[in-house]
């Protein structure tokens, strides 16, 4: 954990490719061929690598946004409208792929996913999978049907307070599972962290519809 | 560079430069403007009688004459079946879309023949025609007003669309600007343009909230602005809600009191368009000087009264702005944002001109909002800029997001979400597919798009067949379809096989677009030079293309010329030469097959720079094992670098 990657080129650098338009070597991910300045297509790279930030679940919003900003002002197809079909290909690949590494980091819940990805241990489980955890079984239960006996907006509110409250604290539990290599204890939280997220969501859709059935 | 707009007819001398320039366009459901910036100073194009808001109204006379605006509008009220209004609406729509707008609607539709794509038909004038064709009239004629004023050719444009607009209601917006001989540089949404019109001016900078009401649309998009970034956080509309509702609701109000007073069981669409002409008149009058007024309506020599006063009319159309400040609430939870985080709001839209409106919004956000650009013209100049940053360059950035879900329906016609909404675009995402029966050899797809958790409450966008699936057993095979939107916010779907790793193209028929079929059909039908055009382009984009080996070979012989000797290097060098020399001609395929020459006559070289590039790659590598100074190649390489 914890490789620091350039900014700029990430990869090995030794990893030479010939440039699809000067023909001349370029690191394999750089973005721009040294020699001609032509846009590479986007290279094998993890969504930190391609961000250049640390392997690290703890990271800095703000960090992130300005390097994404950053990446996306070289790299977004806008630069590219009047430049070559293969120019434009290269570009729109690279913001796509940056957008995608951007989203997956942005998210806890997805950053968590990825990083015990990277380290092979399982993801937290999917939409469509179950949850094996009986702790958080029994919690999630209780909450549920807490909000659909939830009347008043202000009950709602108080369970979506708690459930954004439990996620921050998830989250710096997260951090912490992960610090210390952790990766168990890291897929649990993520998973519960997932759970809260869904739990806040079914919140502001009940309150959408308690608000919806009031009176004005 | 500052830019000429001359008075039509007056003839400027041509200016090279100009001709990279390129238009923006806002095509409005109402109304439709053109406008060109150099220099970061976007201006609207008028008309020969000075007029900016083109009426986006078509008149197609029994003879076949097209007329497209003022004078069309004015056509309406003697011959209402030969105009259309308001085809923004049905912009990539099908027959049963079509029908829930039923009554609103002052043309007959037509359902499709078979083999045509469900894309709804107008009945005009005896005619059968698109919302595409009927919009890319409307295209031409901004086109042709640009080329007037400017003097010359305009075939590149920046055309925006309502940020709620689904992916088929975008494609046929792209189809309409292709039938026009325009080449769309970039789809951008009206907000997001707005925005750019303001925040540019302004130097503005926070979170900014677009409420856009136009004619026949609402949008609204949340924005972070900062350090000439332009980034969309979230977007949220109704692609059937305007001051067209407006005026309906006005009319109906004025028909209801007419068939009262004049005993009528039945209105005539004589009497329809005219109470609409006459609502409109009403509304416009209320919202700026007057407080009530009355209004008369005579069709066939029966006239009848109508008293409204500023009350009455924020009474009938309430309902439609409660409903637009309920989707701004929505917009701000998807952002998880407070309306006191928002720095300032922009109003766009003539619609925004109703005191109501500006009441509303105000008391929502706890700011009073901006419209010092004139909110008519606001779409179209940010339009305009952005034009002007895909041409000559420019350090603002636009990113923007997808406005609705985009998902598959599953077994039991249950919606699964692929991309969710408000997803920075461009945007790619890889799903995998199994089937269900041994042998199974075909596979259908259903891509909607929307919010809703049954597909059949979402748009279609597209269904198709994935064929040529390898016969296995149930459940093997491994069908991964990915689904790319572009920065234009437009779909692409591709599919392959990944355990025999067989690759196919699929060919998305989109639900409401047209085929390339009809396209090509329509282009034959209604383009002057059509053929032409497309050689055109072609000859452009095969230049561009030299211009970028020419420039590659070039950097490659000042980093490594001295890989050459120079009888290599003159083969070289002639072989640009050739390059340039079939530019400045028109012979496409001539420099196709010179660009060709130059990168048959680099192979070698190209080989040299590789085993130079790895040879520097490995000293450098010992270099940083050894910390040892290594050999001079390695030295050079770094102070290079």
């Amino acid at each position: 954990m914890g490789v620091m990657a350039e900014p700029q080129i990430i990869g090995n650098k030794e990893q030479l490719s010939p440039c699809w338009s000067c023909k001349g070597p370029v690191a394999r991910a750089s973005l721009f061929c040294e020699t001609c300045g032509a846009i590479q297509p986007p290279g094998a790279a993890d969504h930190f690598q391609r961000l250049g930030l640390a392997r690290d679940f703890a990271l800095d919003g703000d960090e992130l946004s300005r390097r994404y900003l950053a990446l996306q002002s070289r790299l977004h197809p806008d630069r590219f409208a009047s430049k070559t079909a293969k120019e434009r290909a290269a570009s729109l690949a690279q913001a796509t792929a940056l957008n995608d590494a951007y989203r997956t980091l942005r998210d806890p819940v997805t950053r968590a996913a990825c990083l015990l990805q990277l380290a092979g241990a399982t993801a937290p489980t999917e939409e469509s999978g179950t949850v094996s955890d009986p702790e958080l079984l029994m919690e999630s239960l209780e909450r549920r049907e807490e909000l659909s006996s939830a009347e008043s907006p202000a009950e709602v509110q108080n369970i979506a307070a708690r459930a954004e409250s439990d996620a921050k604290n998830c989250v710096t539990a997260l951090a912490a599972a992960f610090a210390a290599n952790d990766l168990a204890e890291a897929a649990r939280l993520a998973t519960r962290l997932k759970y809260l997220g869904k739990l806040g969501e079914e919140c502001r859709a009940r309150l959408a519809r308690i608000r919806e059935s009031a009176p004005c | 560079m500052l830019i000429q707009i001359h008075e039509p007819g007056a003839t400027p001398v041509p200016h090279e430069g100009d001709k990279r320039l390129a238009v923006g366009i806002d095509l409005g459901t109402t109304n439709s403007v053109v406008a060109i910036s150099a220099g970061n100073k976007p201006e609207v194009i008028r008309d020969g009688q000075g007029r900016a808001l083109i009426p986006s109204v078509v008149a197609y006379a029994p003879d076949g004459t097209v007329t497209v605006g003022e004078e069309a509008r004015r056509e309406r009220l003697d011959n209402p079946e030969r105009v259309v209004s308001s085809v923004k609406r049905l912009m990539g729509r099908g027959v049963a879309d079509v029908k829930k707008l039923a009554g609103t609607l002052p043309f007959e539709v037509a359902p499709p023949e078979s083999g045509e794509s469900a894309m709804v038909r107008l009945k005009v004038s005896g005619r059968r025609l698109t919302p595409v064709e009927i919009s890319a009239e409307i295209l031409k004629s901004l086109k042709h007003q640009a080329e007037a004023a400017l003097g010359h050719e305009v075939s590149r444009a920046v055309v925006t669309v309502p940020a709620y607009f689904d992916d088929a209601a975008r494609g046929a917006t792209k189809d309409a600007a292709r039938l026009a001989g325009l080449e769309v540089l970039r789809l951008v949404n009206e907000p997001t343009a707005a925005a750019l019109a303001y925040g540019l001016d302004r130097g503005a900078e926070g979170l900014y909230a677009v409420y856009d009401l136009g004619g026949g649309t609402f949008d609204v998009s949340l924005l972070r602005l900062e350090k000439g970034v332009f980034q969309v956080l979230a977007t949220g509309g109704d692609s059937a809600l305007g001051g067209d509702d407006f005026d309906h609701a006005v009319a109906e109000r004025f028909l209801a009191e007419r068939a009262g007073v004049l005993g009528m069981q039945t209105l005539s669409p004589a009497e329809v368009a005219s109470a609409l002409v006459t609502a409109r008149l009403a509304k416009e009058c209320l919202s700026t000087q007057h407080k009530d007024g009355e209004w008369r309506i005579e069709v066939a020599g029966e006239g009848s009264r109508h008293r409204l006063d500023r009350a009455g009319l924020e009474n009938l159309i309430a309902p439609f702005v409660d409903r637009t400040i309920a989707i701004c609430r929505g917009v701000l939870e998807d952002a998880a944002l407070s309306p006191a985080e928002i720095t300032g709001v922009v109003l766009v839209g003539g619609s925004t001109r109703i005191p109501l409106v500006r009441r509303k919004v105000a008391e929502l956000f706890g700011h009073e909002p901006l419209a010092d650009i004139d909110p008519d013209e606001v779409v179209a100049l940010g339009a305009a800029l952005q034009a002007e940053a895909l041409t000559a360059g420019s350090d603002t950035l636009l990113l923007d997001v997808i406005p609705l879900s985009l998902g598959i329906e599953t077994m039991g016609g249950i919606v699964e979400k692929i991309i969710p909404r408000n997803t920075p675009i461009p945007v790619s995402k890889a799903q995998e597919f199994t089937t269900y029966q041994d042998g199974q050899a075909a596979m259908m797809i259903h891509v909607v798009q929307g919010e809703r958790e049954l597909a059949d409450e979402n748009r279609s966008l597209a269904r198709f067949e994935l064929h040529g699936i390898p016969p296995m057993t149930a459940g093997a095979a491994r069908i991964r379809v990915t689904f790319a939107i572009d920065a234009d916010g437009l779909l692409t779907v591709s599919a392959d096989e990944k355990t025999t790793g067989v690759a196919q193209r699929v060919e998305v028929k989109p639900s409401y677009g047209l085929s390339e079929d009809d396209m090509a059909r329509m282009l034959r039908d209604s383009l002057e030079h059509a053929q032409d055009d497309m050689l055109r382009r072609l000859l452009i984009e095969s230049r561009v293309d030299a211009k970028r080996a020419v420039n590659a070979v070039q950097s490659a012989l000042k980093a490594d010329g001295d890989l050459l000797d120079s009888s290599e290097r003159a083969a070289v060098t002639g072989a640009v030469a050739k390059v340039e020399a079939a530019m400045k001609g028109e012979d496409r395929e001539a420099i196709e097959q010179a660009v060709e020459s130059l990168e048959h006559a680099t192979l070698s070289f190209a080989e040299r720079r590789m085993d130079r590039g790895i040879r520097k790659a490995l000293a450098g590598h010992k270099l940083a094992e050894f910390e040892e100074p290594g050999g001079e190649d390695a030295t050079k390489d770094r102070a290079a670098r």
